[in-house]
């Protein structure tokens, strides 16, 4: 018996779910899509178990090998991240089941069958980048993830257009900066491979051009403050469960291929300054999105100004990271960090969604007269909002714990400032949103917004159990950090005495 | 050698042209053109790049910018049929009334 391809499996079994939602009736396409998520669920299941058991998986796709074929590639960094998409993407699947029957007001059946099929496409190039070994095909997964992207959040309506279309824009021209770095480095050294890329690379003025445009591309797309301005709109204009896989999901992606080529293909590189610069934007991030959190009006439009504000923790870390003495610490963090974000936002999100479609509206004034009644989306929220902080016993806590740690072995004191001080402003913008369960108040009836009588109950259990995941992230951290560390994508293990 | 150089500095300059009008132009068709004349610039650049092998043409660049051309099609259409629904709904070519993305940082209260 040949054994299974799981790493074409985690890409192809989505897809192959979108395809049959496409042509399904729209009223079969939410059967179709959430057995194609649970069916992607366990495939990605069987990849990690693979990797658990085995170590690295590669493989030659269609038994073509490297330069010519396509070869995917798995270590312990992939994994993770495959875990969490997984886990955030079957809650969004069951949230979106609720939210298109009922859920959601104005949605038609129409909307219902291109969601499902745009969404799987996502995933399935999410999946795509986490298992690719060559920088080409990073740039087709990317591009497959931005003009889904740009579809599902267009499927809000005539208010996110403007959204999509300013995402759609900021989208092709990181994937285009990236892809001008890909020619140089093919012209400079012929190969595409990220393990053979790294072994041949050296200090040129054309490696640096490369790393430079590829950086920013990315960064771009990573929407680290000043290169945000796309996002808060683009968040928090889309359809719940599509702002959920947006800021939970999306962002991470490119982030990781931004640590991939920083780690595995520009190594040798001198990048302290450049390290120096992104963690000044990041420290950036943090204050100015928190801040720009505070200020907003809309509860989507602060969790969109929080994905502003924690972005910014990932690019912080290339501080101490570009340290002897932090480097792995802080790499480990930063990875945690991007799970730890991933649940909780995507819950953060998802509780949010149902917020506005039990009050019929996300605006902080017409959530204080319904306070009562979004109780348990208002303990969702704050149950995810424990992870944002940073409190224990959440991931959250875990990941600044490692930053933290790192920061002390870098002998970085202002890191450890900004990773506190940013945990304190997330703190003041998760409260404001709590606040509403306490302060209802007796309204006219004619100026309440029109609201829908009841919402499925499994967009509030899909909310809360992802909730429960962010913080169960730090309770259970060692296996993460054990999965983590299949194939050593950060050069070493996490120490002994800093196994959380 | 200089054929190829001629292309790659015609590769950049397309790419650098189509980056300018990306940030400076206001009208939406005007952007999605700009970043159509980006992905030329780039596309250019590859295949001069690759061009520089011993027997003939290395065939791998060809194939990721046909790839590549296919990714900006589809990247084009969905942009115009997104232009074409601002339109519809807003009257207006434009993707907010701020004057250029460097502007846009202030602009997303809404």
């Amino acid at each position: 018996m040949t054994p299974v391809p799981w790493l074409s499996a985690v890409v192809l079994v989505p897809l192959a779910g979108a395809l049959l939602a496409g042509v399904v009736s729209a009223k079969r396409a939410t059967v179709v899509g959430l057995c194609a998520s649970l069916a992607t669920f366990a495939t990605c299941g069987g990849l990690l178990w693979r990797l658990w058991s085995q170590g690295p998986q590669t493989e030659p796709v269609g038994g073509w090998s490297a330069p010519l074929g396509i070869e995917l590639y798995a270590d312990g960094f992939s994994a993770l991240m495959l875990a969490m998409v997984a886990l955030v993407a079957i809650f969004v699947s069951l949230f979106s089941a609720g939210y298109f029957r009922g859920g959601g007001s104005r949605r038609t059946d129409r909307h219902e069958g291109f969601f499902w099929s745009l969404w799987l496409v996502v995933w399935a190039s999410l999946n795509g980048i986490f298992v690719s070994g060559d920088l080409f095909n990073l740039y087709v997964c990317m591009e497959l993830m931005g003009l889904g992207s740009v579809a599902l959040i267009a499927l809000a309506g005539p208010i996110a257009l403007r959204a999509a279309m300013r995402y759609l824009l900021v989208t092709i021209s990181g994937s285009l900066l990236y892809l001008l770095g890909v020619a140089l480095v093919y012209g400079g050294w012929g190969r595409l491979d990220l393990v053979i890329l790294g072994d041949v690379m050296e200090a040129t003025w054309a490696s640096e051009v490369a790393l430079a445009m590829m950086t920013v591309g990315l960064v771009l797309k990573t929407a680290l403050v000043p290169l945000h301005f796309w996002l808060p709109a683009a968040h928090a204009n889309a359809p719940a469960p599509v702002s959920a896989v947006l800021s939970a999901l999306v962002v991470k992606a490119s982030f990781f291929i931004l640590v991939r080529l920083w780690i595995d293909v520009f190594g040798v590189l001198d990048t302290e300054r450049a390290s120096m610069g992104l963690a000044t934007l990041g420290a950036i991030a943090i204050f100015w999105g928190s801040i720009q959190a505070l200020r907003q009006q809309r509860l989507k439009m602060l969790v969109a100004y929080s994905t502003v504000a924690q972005i910014g923790y990932l690019f912080v870390a290339f501080l101490p990271a570009a340290t002897v003495a932090g480097a792995e610490v802080a790499w480990h963090g930063a990875a945690y960090f991007a799970i730890a974000h991933g649940c909780a936002k995507g819950a953060m999100f998802l509780s949010a969604g149902a917020i506005a479609a039990r009050v019929g509206s996300d605006r902080f004034a017409d959530l204080r007269a319904k306070g009562g009644k979004i109780a348990f989306p208002l303990f969702t929220f704050a149950v995810a909002g424990i992870g944002l902080m940073g409190l224990p016993p959440s991931g959250g806590y875990t990941a600044k714990w490692l930053l933290l740690t790192a920061a002390a072995r870098a002998e970085q004191p202002l890191v450890a400032i900004v990773v506190t001080v940013g945990g304190l402003l997330a703190a003041l913008y998760v409260f404001k949103v709590i606040y509403y369960a306490f302060a209802h108040r007796r309204v006219e009836p004619d100026e309440q917004p029109e609201a829908s009588a009841e919402i499925p109950h499994v967009m509030n259990w899909a909310a809360f159990l992802l909730a429960l995941v962010s913080v169960g992230l730090g309770l259970w951290s060692a296996v993460p950090v054990a999965l983590l560390d299949v194939g050593l994508p950060f050069g070493a293990p996490l120490g002994v005495g800093l196994k959380p | 050698m200089e054929t190829e150089l001629v292309y790659a500095a015609t590769g950049i300059a397309l790419t650098a042209l189509g980056l300018y009008a990306l940030i400076v132009r206001r009208h939406m068709i005007r952007r999605l053109l700009a970043v159509n004349i980006m992905g030329a610039g780039v596309f250019t650049l590859f295949v001069s790049l690759a061009a520089d092998v011993p027997n003939g043409v290395d065939p791998v660049p060809q194939a990721m910018v046909l790839t590549g051309i296919v990714v900006a099609v589809s990247a084009t259409a969905l942009g115009l049929v997104l232009i074409r629904r601002i339109y519809a709904s807003t009257g207006s070519t434009r993707l907010a009334e701020e004057a250029s993305i460097l502007d846009a940082l202030e602009g997303e209260e809404r």
